[in-house]
């Protein structure tokens, strides 16, 4: 039933583009229409493969890394109150920052190859993990902690034992975030330097007015996040799932 | 379990400028059943969680001393109105919970032991979501017993479950606490009635003691002396003069 409404969105979406492309004849360099999109992707669908084996393979190091970096992050800071108020004012810092203007400097550090485009999307979903982890960290059902401290309880086996068990469905929900955040740090980094990838295909297709290779490779990028969310969505199903009653 | 003491709770509370509870005396008499009884936000949750050296939010001034002289706080086991049992853990694990928690070994007869005296031996691989409210009771019952300490602190851990199921509780709970020193805050005052050696209301004011009858606990709830203890008890705590 969820897969037919799905269905049925897209169908109601490439109506309405194409509606909008017969009503006010738009030339094609400008908005392409449905049926030409969907000719210039099969066309080239075996460059776009190519270019989106590479992005998908940033987003999906970078997710690993980052989700990573971000849970072992969150369970120092919640198992040190001290380090947490030292670290966490930097951590918020960061964020103020646009992960944007750090592209330049990334590609110039690390080159125009993986090495760039993983930092970003590291850098894009670590701030989320962080954040969703540590907060689920700190909201431990008060009633535990108690029974924990009348058990004269070790801190270090609460937060193996309680804390981090409670906190599960916050990372799930850390993890989805960062599942829709990571294409868009590979795709950034793409966009300041490189010579594969998606977002590098998307920049090309434009500077030479392939409007319509342009959006094949745009809906790839789309399509490609949301089997991302899906894929992390059901990997953290099971993650938390008794917590939650 | 070392020998249970007794317990002298004697101070008064405050939160902020506001007072909780006059300074009162109460007693814990070693091996017995205290009950404590009294309204919404007197303050006998307060002195259950200053006993078992918990946070309170309010202000005490006193102490809580054992007749040994020994400290109380590390030698209580604690049992609340919320079952706390883990949802993600498994019963055995949830029974062994306070050794887990404190890295030791977990004694695997002791585990099966208690198992069968609360009733579970059937459901030990289960999680709490598969278990009725009494049972999970009867889980939480179970940790508290494998903590083996000689003071035990129950904050209304029955006031959940229905008449029958309680009444099953209550006489599981008073045979396997036996010889270990009691306090039980409840609103209930048929549960007093029944399992109290020693009976208090608690109010703003200050403790009022409520002598129960000698017949030994737990009382049959439907006897002439018990109903008549609950009578007096329920008048207090309603404001109707006796």
């Amino acid at each position: 039933m969820k897969i037919l409404w799905g269905f049925a969105a897209a169908a109601f979406a490439i109506a309405l583009w194409q509606a909008i492309v017969s009503l006010t004849g738009l030339p094609r360099f400008i908005l392409p229409g449905p049926g030409l999109v969907a000719q210039t992707w099969w066309e080239n669908r075996a460059i776009i493969a190519e270019h989106t084996l590479v992005t998908g393979t940033e987003v999906v190091i970078g997710l690993i890394i980052g989700a990573s970096l971000g849970i072992a992050t969150a369970i120092h800071l919640a198992a040190s109150p001290s380090t947490r108020a030292l670290v966490q004012p930097i951590l918020v810092f960061t964020q103020a920052l646009p992960v944007f203007a750090l592209a330049p400097v990334l590609t110039l550090w690390l080159g125009y190859g993986l090495g760039s485009k993983i930092a970003m999307a590291v850098l894009i979903i670590y701030f989320p993990v962080v954040s969703s982890f540590l907060d689920g960290l700190e909201r431990t059902p008060k009633g535990y902690l108690d029974l924990a401290q009348t058990m004269q309880a070790r801190p270090g086996r609460i937060l193996w034992h309680v804390r981090i068990p409670a906190a599960l469905p916050s990372l799930a929900s850390g993890l989805r975030l960062a599942a829709v955040y990571a294409p868009i740090g590979a795709v950034i980094g793409e966009w300041v330097g490189a010579s594969r990838g998606l977002g590098y295909l998307m920049l090309l297709a434009n500077g030479r007015a392939k409007t319509d290779l342009m959006f094949a490779a745009l809906l790839t990028l789309g399509v490609l996040s949301v089997v991302l969310h899906q894929v992390v969505t059901r990997l953290t199903a099971e993650l938390g799932k008794d917590a939650r009653d | 379990m070392t020998a249970a003491p007794s317990i002298i709770f004697d101070g008064r509370a405050d939160i902020g400028s506001i007072q909780l509870f006059a300074p009162i005396q109460l007693n814990l008499q070693s091996g017995l059943w205290t009950c404590l009884l009294g309204g919404s936000g007197v303050g006998k949750s307060t002195i259950l969680r200053l006993v078992a050296g918990l946070d309170t939010g309010a202000e005490f001034a006193g102490s809580v001393t054992a007749s040994d002289t020994q400290p109380v706080a590390q030698r209580v086991a604690y049992m609340a109105q919320d079952d706390l049992l883990l949802p993600w853990a498994k019963v055995t694990e949830n029974i062994a919970l306070g050794p887990r928690l404190r890295g030791q070994p977990v004694d695997p007869n002791r585990l099966d032991a208690l198992l069968d005296r609360v009733g579970l031996a059937d459901h030990r691989s289960k999680k709490p979501a598969q278990l009725s409210g009494g049972q999970r009771q009867r889980v939480a019952l179970a940790r508290t017993l494998l903590e083996d300490k000689p003071i035990i602190l129950l904050d209304e851990p029955f006031s959940a479950l229905d008449a029958k199921t309680r009444t099953e509780m209550q006489n599981l709970a008073v045979e396997l606490l036996a010889g270990r020193t009691v306090l039980m805050v409840t609103h209930d005052p048929a549960e007093a009635a029944r399992l109290g050696h020693s009976i208090a209301i608690l109010s703003q004011k200050g403790l009022t003691q409520f002598p129960p009858p000698a017949t030994n606990v737990p009382r049959p709830a439907d006897a002439a002396e018990t109903l008549d203890l609950q009578a007096r008890l329920f008048r207090h705590l309603t404001g109707v003069a006796a």
